[in-house]
């Protein structure tokens, strides 16, 4: 997997933080850029209120991937992946519909050519991973072909280490900066050679 | 006892039915009404204040690094993390009362100076029986400070101890990683700020009350593979070089 760009949203939607580790990505403009973290932060809002608030914990399978094929006009093929893991953990634990978690939302877009993965903190903060399409690609499901469910999800899982470890990066060099305000953007030469070293 | 309703002058009008007569719970604690008599200790109040139980709502380790004794040999260990908030914390609130970038160097310097001279003295009480005898040398000291105070600081020696070529009265000490200013990014409109001046400050504190009269100052050595690099630069006062000379001379 390689990872194309890295992008951090403040609470509110803002790009605060923007790193093109690797080329393979068209360069937009600066503005667009912006409208393109707000939109991602939009769809993560909507993605949150797409799951059922209320459902039976027994008639429910235990897994919780609903994916949602989209047909395209477009020359690639996508889905989507809302990921809500709070129907795995929380039945277990009795707390299905607590919405006061950061599982919830938009979690993978998985497209033929580019996959972005979107991680939200505790604290309302994104991390947003753009990276290289799966090796393996989720149509070939539909040509009968056998695929072991790990491997489909393994560049998902790897991603997820990646986003562990930026935001103890992210704790670690952004949040013990006494030069920092808060919901600002991260302007950091420290941060960035450290995310460049992660992310290799 | 009279039926009459007493003004009582200090207490809000919803307490106002609050009479002689009324004693508070348990028999104890101050009645207003009855002032200063009401605190006596009398023998009911006295098993309460004896008896007493309560449970702190804020949970203090008896194991804390405060609690230990001053001698013990034990590692004196604490997160980097909340030496890093309050090093920050100490930074801003420098920046916030400072004129420019001098003078928060010049602050951060003046903190670090009282810490040094207590870590001297905290250090040698530590240090008694290994090594009972007090540096009168200039490098003796300097080789003191960059291993064993080091050590007690940061929990491992600093990189380099080195004495400038050209003028002899400069000494250079390297570390290539400051825990101090680990997390710290220096924007580029700071110039030359390093925050490590503390660190400075500390060497500087502790080298002027064992008598080696000196100014320290910190700036940032970067290399490829450390950033944070930094070079305390020791500058010592005339007199003390004087000293050394009628003690033997330079030492090597």
């Amino acid at each position: 997997m390689k990872v194309y760009a890295i992008y951090i949203l403040n609470k509110a939607g803002g790009l605060i933080y923007q790193n093109d580790i690797n080329p393979g990505l068209n360069k937009l403009s600066a503005n667009d850029y912006l409208v393109l973290a707000g939109t991602i932060h939009g769809v993560h809002a909507i993605a949150s209120k797409l799951k059922p608030t209320e459902f039976e914990p027994s008639s429910k399978p235990f897994g919780g991937e609903k994916e949602i094929p989209i047909e395209s006009s477009a020359t690639f093929s996508s889905s989507i992946s809302v990921r809500d893991s709070t129907i795995n953990n929380d039945v277990v634990n009795g707390r299905w519909n607590n919405p006061n978690t950061n599982n919830t939302g938009l979690r993978s877009i998985e497209t033929d050519l580019f996959n972005v993965y979107v991680f939200q903190s505790l604290t309302g903060i994104k991390f947003i991973l753009i990276t290289s399409p799966n090796p393996i690609v989720h149509n070939v499901a539909s040509l009968n072909l056998k695929i072991n469910k790990g491997e489909l999800n393994r560049q998902f899982d790897l991603a997820k280490e990646i986003f562990h470890n930026i935001y103890v990066t992210y704790s670690d060099y952004v949040m013990k900066d006494p030069f920092y305000s808060l919901e600002m953007p991260i302007k950091n030469n420290l941060f960035d050679s450290k995310i460049r070293e992660l992310a290799k | 006892m009279s039926e009459e309703e007493i003004i009582l002058p200090s207490i809000a009008s919803g307490v106002k039915s609050l009479t002689v007569n009324d004693r508070p719970m348990h028999e104890f604690g101050y009645n207003p009404s009855l002032g200063p008599h009401s605190n006596e200790i009398t023998e009911s109040s006295l098993n309460i204040l004896l008896n007493r139980k309560t449970i702190s709502l804020t949970p203090t380790s008896t194991h804390s690094i405060y609690d230990r004794n001053i001698l013990g040999t034990k590692k004196h260990e604490l997160s980097i993390s909340s030496l890093s908030f309050l090093f920050g914390e100490v930074v801003s609130w420098s920046h916030r009362s400072s004129k420019g970038i001098q003078d928060l160097e010049n602050r951060l310097n003046g903190l670090g100076y009282k810490i040094g001279q207590r870590t001297l003295e905290l250090v040698k009480l530590r240090e008694r029986f290994k090594n009972t005898k007090r540096e009168i040398r200039l490098v003796e000291m300097l080789q003191f400070i960059h291993s064993t105070l080091w050590k007690a600081l940061f929990g491992e020696s600093a990189n380099e101890l080195e004495r400038s070529q050209d003028i002899n009265n400069e000494y250079m000490i390297t570390d290539n990683c400051p825990l101090m200013a680990k997390f710290i990014n220096i924007p580029k409109d700071y110039g030359n700020l390093n925050c490590s001046a503390l660190t400075a400050g500390i060497i500087e504190g502790a080298l002027d009350s064992a008598g080696f009269y000196a100014h320290v100052s910190a700036h940032s050595v970067p290399t490829d593979y450390m950033p944070q690099r930094t070079v305390f630069l020791i500058k010592v006062e005339e007199e003390v070089l004087i000293r050394e000379d009628l003690r033997g001379g330079p030492m090597n």
